[in-house]
């Protein structure tokens, strides 16, 4: 499947490369859906880094599309999960083990790269220094700046806040901490008055 | 903004201090502690940073930067170890030679370009000879903050092992020592694996324990955010050379044994510093017309700077050629 | 002088006021009769007696009102005052200079009596007596940095300064003009300022930052910035828009002098001595647009930079809807006149309004 290039824009908002082999003890990668795609070129650039990799693999929609060449890399670890959120507390505890050296290779969706790079970040390494591919769907994980709420797979704007129901528009504002693009009331100064949503993209 | 800016002053801000005592600590290093004279406590300070202590020397000025290596929770003194070098420009020896317990001297408010990353669940420090002083106050905050560390430091022999004593006896597990007439060296590839993330590494010494440091560091897989250095450069000497200053509309002479920024402070042009060393980015100067080759030697612009012709820092760095004119 | 502090509100019936000293003193902010971003720092040393550059922490008749607005707002929303772990030690450095500053340049207002790490505080305004210990957290009712900035006015950011680069780490922020602290905590320098226009390309972030790298310790600096709010309201927060968003479109010719209000961002930055961070103060003044225009120079000057501001501008700052109106308004003050140079309102000396 071909890279979505995303449109240039503000400094907050991150922008995403291509995997690439790096010196290191221990890999850790993490990708969701079409993300394995990424892991699946990185195994073409060099295969060896596999021999000390911990795959954290969540299929979403794709199924068992990409499961079996995943496990024809013989890694060293490979985990399979039905959500994001549930393989949580397996990268935490991955990470609270891992020393100076680790590399985290991160590819898939912007909500999957956003969530496992906090995570990451917040076991102490720089974000400068974790890798990510964007691949798959460009939905967008948003919070809602006034109920904090965050709304997963946003694919349009402006949209309706899941938690407060307030109608957002999309910024390109975006926190690592939250893992998330602002989403602003787009009626506050003429309540009522909601643009047409878009397709995000379009 | 207001009906008269103030302009920024050269230089950070001076306190006006006594040499309470002198204390040689081998051949080479002597301590130096300051009180001040109006007897106000001094500014507490963070670890890594440094002063600039101002040395008249026979109606000479000389600036020389040292790191602060006192407790910074001690608010009644200060001190630095300055390290005697023989083949340098002066300052270290005017201040074994000449400076007296009782001299006043001026010395600046710190300015730290070493800082601890506080996020750090443990702090590895990597020393060089006398790249040991800012590692002393580093390891009075961190033994009161409860922080994790270790020290690495590699001296020439157990004569030069400035401060190894009090560091050995007080923090046996944590100091590890390295004498190199005894072929001892830091195991550095050993030391870098295992740590656990969040650490991070600091290295302050000779320039080629720097860039050890840094590459094999790289070549483990650390970010390059998780290792830190300083080093002071000092000037050095060189060919003379001419330089026109344009906005001051006037030529000088840049001698053997000054730096480009002394000879131009000198001539009463000012400019504004602060570490003197290359590495605070404040005396960048923007060149209007060159016609030779520049010296860079500093640590603050980054290649393309240098490879244009357009800037130069001149407290380190100098000029072969015909003509120079700077925006000064 | 002591100051008579007013009791008004920043929200609901509003009744915050100015009173002449006010006026007078308040930090206009173009120095000529345009605006254009620039970086404008000069040092924070000071300025002239009674002006709100005179001390290093400027307290005026709004104090006490403005403080318990900041204890509605945290109490609505404790998220608007936080710090990560490794900014405690900036924050007692906050708590330290704004002590020590306070009591040093308004002895009839605050004291600070130490005994080594044993500290006792008394601000007289607020009633507070409060002995703690210095460096232990146990000690006090919440963070060092929530502990003084309750008490002084004007948002606090703090900043980490790490790898050449400042990171917003922590941060008092309850008067913002319409950033999050809570979205925005972590960012590096260029990224909370990501939505700002132009001035990217204008390069003036990459000098500012390049500026506020080398603020040393003992040589503060400060700047000016401004925006327009409709209604005297502290907290116009991204997290509250919903609510006041609506209230700019309640303006009519007939209130605009009162409901328009001019707001000025007073910068200051401090190096911290034990953490090597950056505090960031940022004192909000409010003027309302019929208070500006009895100082004619000002009232001629800012019809004239309103006027001419590009469109990003004027957008950015939330007033382009209503700038028509606020033109017809400001243009009865305006009567061609040339202006003074500088910000001062130069009463004695500039002619009165001659329409």
């Amino acid at each position: 499947m071909s890279k979505f290039q995303f449109p240039e824009s503000i400094r907050s908002r991150p922008v995403y490369g291509t995997l690439e082999p790096r010196p290191g003890k221990a890999h850790l990668m993490i990708a969701d859906a079409e993300g394995a795609e990424a892991l699946l070129d990185l195994a073409a650039q060099d295969a060896a880094i596999f021999r000390a990799a911990h795959i954290i693999y969540i299929p979403k929609d794709t199924g068992d599309t990409y499961v079996d060449r995943l496990k024809a890399l013989e890694p060293a670890q490979f985990y399979v999960g039905p959500t994001y959120e549930a393989s949580v507390q397996r990268i935490r505890r991955v990470l609270s083990d891992a020393h100076m050296g680790l590399q985290v290779y991160l590819a898939g969706t912007e909500g999957l790269m956003g969530q496992a790079q906090n995570e990451a970040m917040t076991a102490g390494i720089p974000h400068s220094a974790i890798q990510t591919e964007h691949r798959g769907s460009v939905a967008r994980r948003m919070q809602c700046v006034h109920c904090k709420g965050i709304t997963e797979d946003v694919m349009t704007d402006p949209f309706v806040c899941s938690h407060c129901g307030l109608n957002l528009f999309v910024r390109d504002h975006y926190s690592r901490r939250l893992a998330a693009f602002q989403g602003v009331c787009v009626d506050a100064e003429d309540p009522g008055n909601v643009p047409e949503p878009v397709e995000l993209y379009k | 903004m207001s009906a008269a800016p103030q302009k920024a002053k050269a230089g950070a801000e001076k306190i006006e201090v006594e040499v309470s005592a002198i204390v040689p600590l081998n051949d080479l290093v002597t301590r130096f502690e300051f009180t001040r004279r109006d007897g106000l406590p001094f500014p507490p300070f963070s670890a890594g940073a440094h002063t600039v202590v101002e040395m008249n020397d026979d109606g000479r000025t000389r600036l020389n930067p040292y790191s602060l290596m006192s407790d910074p929770a001690d608010s009644t003194k200060y001190a630095i170890s300055v390290r005697r070098d023989d083949e340098g420009r002066g300052g270290s020896l005017f201040m074994h030679r000449k400076v007296k317990v009782g001299d006043t001297m001026t010395i600046t408010y710190p300015v730290n370009l070493f800082p601890l990353d506080l996020r750090g669940r443990k702090h590895v420090f990597l020393a060089g000879g006398i790249g040991i002083t800012p590692f002393m106050a580093m390891i009075a905050y961190l033994e009161r903050m409860g922080g994790a560390w270790e020290l690495h430091y590699a001296c020439r022999s157990e004569a030069l092992g400035t401060y190894v004593d009090e560091l050995t006896s007080r923090h046996p597990n944590k100091v590890h020592v390295y004498y190199d007439d005894k072929k001892q060296a830091i195991a550095l590839e050993d030391l870098l694996d295992g740590q656990p993330l969040g650490t991070h590494v600091y290295v302050c010494g000779p320039q080629g324990m720097i860039q050890w440091v840094h590459k094999t560091a790289a070549a483990h897989g650390w970010p390059d955010e998780n290792v830190h250095s300083e080093e002071f450069l000092a000037p050095q000497p060189g060919k003379p050379f001419e330089v026109r200053l344009c906005k001051s509309d006037i030529t000088i002479q840049v001698g053997e044994h000054e730096s480009l920024l002394e000879a131009i402070e000198r001539c009463g042009v000012e400019a504004p510093f602060l570490c003197r060393g290359g590495a605070c980015g404040q005396c960048e100067t923007d060149v209007v017309e060159a016609d030779g080759e520049f010296i860079h030697r500093d640590h603050w612009l980054d290649d393309d700077d240098h490879a244009s012709g357009k800037k130069i820092m001149p407290c380190v760095s100098r000029f072969v050629g015909k003509t120079l004119v700077l925006d000064r | 002088m002591t100051i008579q502090f007013n009791e008004e509100t920043f929200r609901d019936d509003y009744s915050f006021r100015n009173s002449d000293w006010a006026i007078k003193r308040f930090p206009f902010p173009f120095h000529e009769d345009s605006y254009m971003y620039s970086v404008n720092m000069e040092q924070h040393r000071g300025g002239p007696e009674g002006s709100v550059y005179e001390k290093r922490f400027d307290v005026d008749e709004h104090y006490v009102s403005e403080m318990r607005d900041r204890a509605i707002v945290l109490a609505d929303d404790p998220l608007r005052c936080q710090s990560l772990p490794h900014m405690t030690l900036a924050g007692w450095d906050t708590l330290e200079l704004i002590m020590v500053s306070k009591s040093e340049d308004y002895p009839d207002l605050f004291e600070l009596h130490r005994d080594g790490d044993r500290w006792r505080w008394i601000n007289k305004p607020m009633g507070i007596d409060h002995t703690f210990t210095f460096l232990d957290e146990t000690t006090l009712p919440c963070g060092p940095l929530e502990y003084i900035t309750r008490q002084a006015q004007g948002d606090y950011a703090v900043l980490d300064q790490r790898n050449d680069m400042l990171y917003m780490d922590a941060g008092m922020i309850t008067t913002q003009a319409d950033w999050s602290l809570d979205f925005d905590i972590g960012m590096d320098f260029f990224e909370w300022h990501a939505p700002v226009p132009l001035a990217h390309e204008m390069g003036i972030f990459k000098r500012a930052l390049k500026f506020l790298l080398n603020v040393q310790q003992g040589a503060p600096a400060r700047r000016l910035n401004w925006t327009m709010t409709v209604n005297p309201l502290l907290d116009t927060s991204p997290e509250n828009y919903h609510k006041w968003g609506v209230q700019k479109s309640t303006l009519t010719p007939q209130n605009i002098g009162s409901k328009q209000h001019l707001r000025v961002e007073l910068q200051t930055f401090y190096r911290l001595p034990r953490s090597n961070a950056l505090l960031f103060p940022i004192r909000c003044y409010l003027i309302a647009f019929q208070d500006i225009v009895t100082i004619p120079k000002w009232g001629r000057r800012l019809h004239r930079v309103i006027r001419d501001l590009p469109e990003e501008l004027a957008t950015y700052k939330g007033f382009i809807d209503n700038r028509p109106m606020m033109l017809d308004y400001l243009s009865q003050y305006d009567d061609g006149l040339p202006t003074s140079p500088g910000v001062w309102p130069d009463l004695d000396t500039e002619p009165p309004l001659q329409k």
